[in-house]
């Protein structure tokens, strides 16, 4: 592991980490509104990810986009402005928390239905080729998606049409409140498009290193033109379906348990153990993230609420 | 003056706007055949099958790929077979690409044009003959044209083509095969076109109980009834100007498509010219549509189901009569 590579995969992990407990204590404090859906747990997904994509090669995501979005490039002031329903925030406070989108960053958007923009990205990619572009586009869903409907015309299409995107299934093992098991008797989200022929893998979610180099293969693949794939992580979902779900349906996870599963801890016992990373430097990475992410609430917090007339002044282009 | 179909009007036109524009690209169930009708026939062989592109009968996924498309720079335009099927679309349609612009705060715009079909009178039954356009309209961020003329179709169809929001752009099978005036430019979405000038009563009359309507007209002249036909050609944004200024002139309102009249269009039409003219208005606003029911099949029902020529007659009898 290279260390410039390994720290930007920490500092990557710690600012969407400290990010998402701001979030969750300033949406307890009604500073943060609306439904808010956390990815602590899966930070390893996002780092592993868009960490190697370029500024062209867009990405899609859904309800639990806040780690997707800044790992993509969004500033974290204008990505908190926007959960505060602030006018400077990404979209100007009209999107909220489900419905990010950074187009500078090439964060094509969030979205709150489940599953919903999955063929957005291969529309994306559509246009990449037809415009003779090697971007690549991404989709993160979770394994609820792959229930829908327009999860399989969607794997169907691009397959059928050899688009240049990449599927990333976040297997929390939750759709909602429900496991996995209750909802379908397919295990492995990778198990399910077996028939279509694509590129398949499914890696410890929870190993950000093991992320990257699959997601790697696959991003090389599809900017080659040899067509799409799907990765599939399996990770934890260490918060509720949202903020406030009393999660009356699962027990919590042992404290032991998650310092084994950590992506954050894993990769930094692993540093150390390889000698890319000094005993003092995880704390130092902390505390750099909790300094962004205060200036981050201090911006957002003294930022104006929109003007009222904006709503209907967006409605069309 | 030269002719042309209302299909062959929808056919040169998105030829044209292929040949115009490299981001222009069509994809839908059967295009590269022609689809069922033949609107999009000899394209592929014009264009080639990556920009007119057949798709799996998989509504959901081909309206959100046209989303995805438009978001990265190209002007698709997606075909729904029937509009009756647009309901497997609808989630892409309503929370994705009409809602897009806004909760991006102005970042994306989706360039996209839904062309699908609707109408009855060919006995294709309740699940082939709707006209769900009303749905539509409610739905802030999407446009929604309903041309009546092949005129009306290449106008609009060009100018959908060119508008950086989603429209929808909602054809009639019935009025497919008739000729009309050849298209001469753009027509501007927004704007209505008074088809028949007329001093006693205004009709507003939808696709194809535009000619319907026309229909109507010549027969209450030989009543001495003079009566005025707009066609709105848009639905949203909705010329209201153009009708409440007939309205100022006749003083009576009927309002006539296909729809079923309970939600339909025509309400939304009545609801504006009374908050905006009331007190021109010298009887109740009528509505002509169709029955709450789903199309029947047998084909005495359906004829006897379809609104027409003569409801539009006898609604204007009852308009007149009375003041």
């Amino acid at each position: 592991m290279d260390s410039g590579a390994g720290r930007e995969l920490l500092r990557t992990m710690w600012r969407i980490r400290v990010f998402e407990e701001r979030v969750g204590q300033l949406t307890r404090a009604n500073e943060v509104h609306g439904l808010v859906h956390l990815s602590s747990g899966s930070e390893g997904v996002a780092a592993g990810v868009c960490g190697q994509l370029r500024a062209d090669d867009v990405v899609y995501s859904n309800h639990r986009a806040h780690g997707h979005a800044i790992a993509k490039g969004a500033p974290l002031e204008a990505v908190m402005a926007e959960l505060m329903g602030r006018v400077d925030g990404l979209c100007h406070g009209l999107g909220g928390s489900m419905h990010l989108v950074d187009v500078e960053h090439g964060f094509l958007g969030a979205t709150g239905v489940v599953g919903g923009n999955v063929p957005l990205a291969l529309g994306s990619a559509l246009a990449a080729r037809l415009r003779g572009s090697d971007a690549v586009a991404v989709v993160f869903f979770g394994d609820g998606a792959v229930q829908g409907g327009i999860f399989v015309e969607s794997v169907n299409l691009a397959t059928l049409w050899g688009l240049p995107v990449v599927l990333v299934c976040e297997n929390n093992g939750f759709a909602e409140f429900t496991p996995r098991s209750a909802h379908t008797n397919v295990e492995r989200v990778s198990d399910v498009v077996a028939p279509y022929g694509l590129e398949r893998e499914t890696v410890d979610g929870n190993d950000v290193v093991a992320v990257r180099d699959a997601f790697a293969r696959f991003l090389d693949a599809a900017r080659a033109g040899a067509g799409p794939a799907l990765l599939e992580c399996l990770t934890v979902r260490l918060r509720g379906h949202y903020e406030g779900d009393p999660q009356l349906y699962r027990e919590a996870l042992a404290a032991e348990e998650w310092q084994r599963l950590d992506p954050i801890l894993r990769l930094q016992r692993r540093g150390v153990e390889e000698g890319w990373l000094g005993e003092d430097e995880p704390a130092a990475l902390e505390a750099a993230a909790r300094d962004e992410v205060e200036a981050a609430v201090a911006f957002a917090s003294a930022s104006a609420f929109p003007e009222v007339a904006l709503a209907a002044a967006l409605v069309y282009a | 003056m030269s002719e042309t179909t209302y299909l062959g009007a929808i056919t040169a036109t998105l030829a044209d706007a292929l040949r115009a524009d490299e981001r222009v690209f069509v994809l839908g169930e059967d295009v590269a055949e022609g689809g069922p009708w033949g609107a999009t026939a000899g394209l592929a062989e014009e264009f080639g099958r990556e920009r007119v592109r057949n798709t799996p009968i998989s509504e959901a996924a081909i309206a959100g790929i046209a989303i995805g498309a438009a978001q990265s720079g190209l002007r698709p335009v997606v075909e729904i077979m029937f509009i009756d099927f647009l309901t497997l679309a609808l989630d892409q349609l309503v929370n994705g690409a009409a809602k897009a612009h806004t909760m991006s705060g102005g970042q994306l715009t989706v360039p996209m044009v839904l062309r699908t079909q609707g109408g009855a009178g060919q006995r294709g039954g309740a699940q082939h003959s709707q006209s769900l356009e009303a749905w539509l309209t409610h739905v802030p961020g999407l446009k929604v044209v309903m041309p009546s003329t092949a005129a009306d179709a290449a106008g609009l169809l060009a100018s959908a083509i060119a508008d950086d929001n989603p429209v929808v752009y909602v054809e009639n099978k019935t009025l497919y095969f008739r000729r009309g005036e050849a298209p001469n430019g753009a027509v501007p979405i927004g704007s209505a076109r008074v088809v028949r000038p007329g001093r006693d009563v205004t009709v507003v009359a939808l696709s194809r109980l535009v000619p319907e309507s026309l229909a109507a007209a010549d027969e209450l002249a030989g009543e001495g009834i003079d009566v005025e036909v707009i066609d709105p050609r848009t639905l949203v944004p909705l010329d209201l100007d153009a009708i409440v200024d007939s309205v100022r002139r006749t003083h009576r309102l009927v309002v006539a498509h296909e729809a079923v009249v309970h939600g339909g269009f025509g309400a939304e039409i009545a609801a504006q010219v009374q908050a905006a003219a009331f007190d021109e208005l010298d009887a109740p606003v009528v509505r002509v549509g169709a029955p709450f029911a789903p199309i029947p099949f047998s084909p005495p029902l359906e004829d006897a189901y379809l609104p027409g020529r003569a409801d539009v007659v006898e609604a204007v009898r009852s308009v007149v009569g009375a003041s």
